[in-house]
């Protein structure tokens, strides 16, 4: 872990986003490291696709504050959508949750893919051609070129889900986001799609965020986790770390609602969420947690290294004051 | 073969019919030929095929399969919605379809649960309005009490009694599903079908709906048919599982069994690609579900299956008995030896399947 920690790829500095009066996500800080696969997960509203789309800076309508440092090229919020419009797809890419809603309809798949290839690498029409067809072939597509003439809605979800992952990988970016890819797809079919992120981002050196609610799957598919709750990150760490020695009480509830196959108990976690305008001046997860101080209710944990580590960004963090 | 003895009333003497009884159950859809638009011409899409389900009173089924399986138009035939195109579908020991062309008796009953539960709910209406509807039209209790019989529905799914007031706009996604129970339980049914009722759920809200239905299963002793695709919600919730393969139910048996030790390579498969606490990503299947208009020859799974042998893709299983209590579709099934594979009769295999 140490060796990596040093050559972070993406960091995040108190990145906050609003939108209106609501603060969605609040102050956010974390890295990754070149060839790391990390796992945003926690519950809808924790703010772990806000995460992913700010980075993208395709958030509509909100604001966004704090830093978005990609190597090499400075602070992502800082540019102009001119410039940013040059780093989608060469630098970071993202692979959304529908890929039928992402990719465009009138178009057929060959078009799309052809047309990204074309903008960002300056290639020739034949040339981007004969590239689609062998991005289509490594992402598993059969018959590559005849599947170019398709239209999304004449593919099933698996194979729209692969050419989403053909054109995200299309210019060769460093870093991909992976937005829920496989969670409308069937069980033998998200298998298939994990493996295939997972396979094509480590041959081509590619560092990889993963928003997942599952995970099981997260500690089968990623290095790291990050664990959200009501926009703010309530521990972080290497996978193991989070899920076998995990602090904070949000996590040990998490890790028990899975339900794997053979479980026969189950007990359901009382509440809900708290609304963003209700939210708590403390902890945020201090109204639903069975381990709760009055000082929770008051006071706002920090994020506190759980082993001998210094705190960075790459070791096992927690914020909780009465911690498991 | 002898007829099911014909029961009209549940609580009939002697030996119960099953709930639900389906034998040798095909549903053929006619469709236009894949990209031919606009012609008069159709071919049959074979959505069920040689289907043999039995469904015990108060039992909890899951039934599991992918997109394409045919779990929902089961479902249509469970409901009396669409008619078998071939083989019999059977309500306690009577025609489906008969029954429910009856009145609203067989309607009163069977209680369903949709998939897209805020998109069954009138946006118009309050929670007290939509609850009490099956009240009233089912004439469930006297105008005078609908209000008190909401209320105590409604602390039954675990939602508040203000809840009454609120359009279904201003509920989350966990409380809507908790009206749909809500609703589908006014009428007092025996019968709880529910298609994906908990997925697309945050965990933690899936947890709270699981452990309710659980709770009411048991307190009320309903008969659960449940459509899922998640085998972890199956296991904690269903006592039996049938597994679905492009229009065949392949596997069936006690849920712990079936996928302790599954016996079709394809509940193996479903069984290795569910996610696990750290274990590695399993090798996944090859390929998709083929197209229900060109079916594999012999065996549907053959072509997707890593145990498939020659014979494989010359013979077409039924389903046979594996033991006392399970049944597969399969030449060369994982575990144990099937008695007898095609050469069972329906009647055997009618008993033999689900229950």
């Amino acid at each position: 872990m140490s060796e990596i920690a040093e050559d972070p790829i993406l960091t995040l500095t108190d990145l906050s986003v609003y939108r209106g009066a609501a603060k969605i996500l609040d102050r956010v800080n974390l890295a990754l490291a070149r060839g790391e696969t990390l796992a945003l997960v926690g519950e809808s509203g924790a703010g772990k696709s806000t995460i992913a789309t700010a980075l993208m800076r395709l958030l509509n309508g909100a604001r966004v504050e704090g830093r978005v440092e990609l190597a090499g090229t400075g602070d992502l919020l800082a540019l102009s959508e001119r410039q940013m419009v040059k780093l989608r797809g060469r630098r970071l890419s993202m692979i959304f949750q529908d890929a039928g809603a992402a990719l465009n309809p009138s178009y057929t798949v060959g078009r799309q893919l052809i047309s990204a290839l074309r903008r960002n690498l300056g290639l020739s029409r034949d040339a981007a051609r004969a590239q689609a067809v062998e991005l289509f072939t490594s992402v598993g597509i059969n018959d590559a070129e005849a599947r170019l003439t398709a239209y999304p809605h004449q593919l099933s979800g698996g194979m729209q889900q692969r050419v989403m992952v053909a054109i995200a990988l299309a210019c060769n970016p460093d870093l991909l986001l992976a937005d829920e890819p496989t969670s409308a797809l069937d069980v033998t079919i998200q298998a298939q799609i994990v493996r295939l992120i997972l396979s094509q981002t480590r041959t081509r050196g590619a560092s990889c965020i993963f928003v997942l609610h599952d995970l099981a799957l997260a500690s089968q598919s990623c290095d790291r986790i990050v664990v959200l709750y009501a926009g703010q990150v309530v521990e972080a760490g290497p996978a193991h770390a989070v899920l076998e020695h995990h602090r904070h009480p949000y996590t040990k509830q998490l890790k028990s609602c899975v339900l794997e196959i053979g479980r026969h108990d189950l007990t359901a976690p009382e509440g809900t969420v708290p609304s963003h305008d209700q939210m708590p001046a403390g902890c945020r997860f201090a109204t639903r947690c069975p381990r709760a101080l009055p000082r929770c209710a008051a006071e706002m944990p920090p994020l506190t290294p759980a082993g001998g580590g210094d705190g960075g960004p790459f070791d096992h963090l927690f914020a909780c004051w009465n911690p498991e | 073969m002898t007829k099911p003895i014909a029961s009209p009333l549940p609580e009939a003497s002697g030996p119960r019919p099953p709930v639900f009884e389906l034998v040798d159950v095909e549903k053929i859809f006619q469709v236009r030929p894949p990209g031919r638009r606009f012609t008069r011409e159709t071919v049959g899409l074979r959505a069920l095929d040689g289907v043999r389900l039995r469904v015990e009173a108060g039992t909890s089924l899951a039934l599991v399969g992918e997109s394409g399986s045919g779990k929902s138009t089961l479902l249509r035939v469970l409901l009396g919605l669409d008619a078998p195109s071939d083989g019999r579908a059977y309500y306690r020991g009577r025609p489906i379809r008969e029954v429910r062309a009856e009145g609203p008796a067989f309607a009163r009953d069977v209680a369903m649960v949709y998939q897209d539960a805020r998109g069954s709910l009138d946006p118009r209406m309050t929670v007290g309005a939509l609850i009490a509807e099956p009240l009233r039209h089912f004439d469930i209790v006297p105008e005078a009490e609908i209000a008190a019989r909401v209320a105590h529905l409604l602390e039954r799914v675990g939602l508040p009694a203000d809840a009454a007031r609120r359009y279904p706009s201003g509920l989350s996604g966990g409380q809507i599903r908790r009206v749909a129970i809500a609703r589908a339980l006014a009428s007092d049914p025996s019968v709880l079908v529910a298609d994906e009722a908990v997925s697309g759920l945050d965990v933690s809200t899936q947890a709270q709906l699981l452990t309710l239905l659980q709770r009411l299963q048991r307190e009320m002793g309903l008969t659960l048919v449940f459509i899922t695709h998640d085998l972890g919600v199956a296991s904690f919730l269903c006592a039996e599982i049938a597994i679905m393969y492009l229009g065949r139910i392949v596997e069936t048996g006690p849920t712990d069994a079936v996928l302790t030790a599954p016996a079709h390579p394809y509940s193996a498969a479903l069984r290795a690609a569910a996610p696990r606490f750290f274990e590695p990503l399993p090798e996944p299947l090859p390929g998709e579900i083929p197209s229900p208009l060109d079916l594999p020859k012999g065996c549907r799974f053959s072509t997707r299956c890593p145990v498939a042998q020659a014979d494989c893709r010359a013979r077409d299983p039924h389903l046979g008995r594996l033991d006392s209590s399970r049944t597969v579709a399969c030449l060369f099934p994982q575990t144990g030896a099937v008695t007898t594979v095609s050469a069972l009769s329906q009647e055997e295999g009618a008993e033999a399947s689900g229950a």
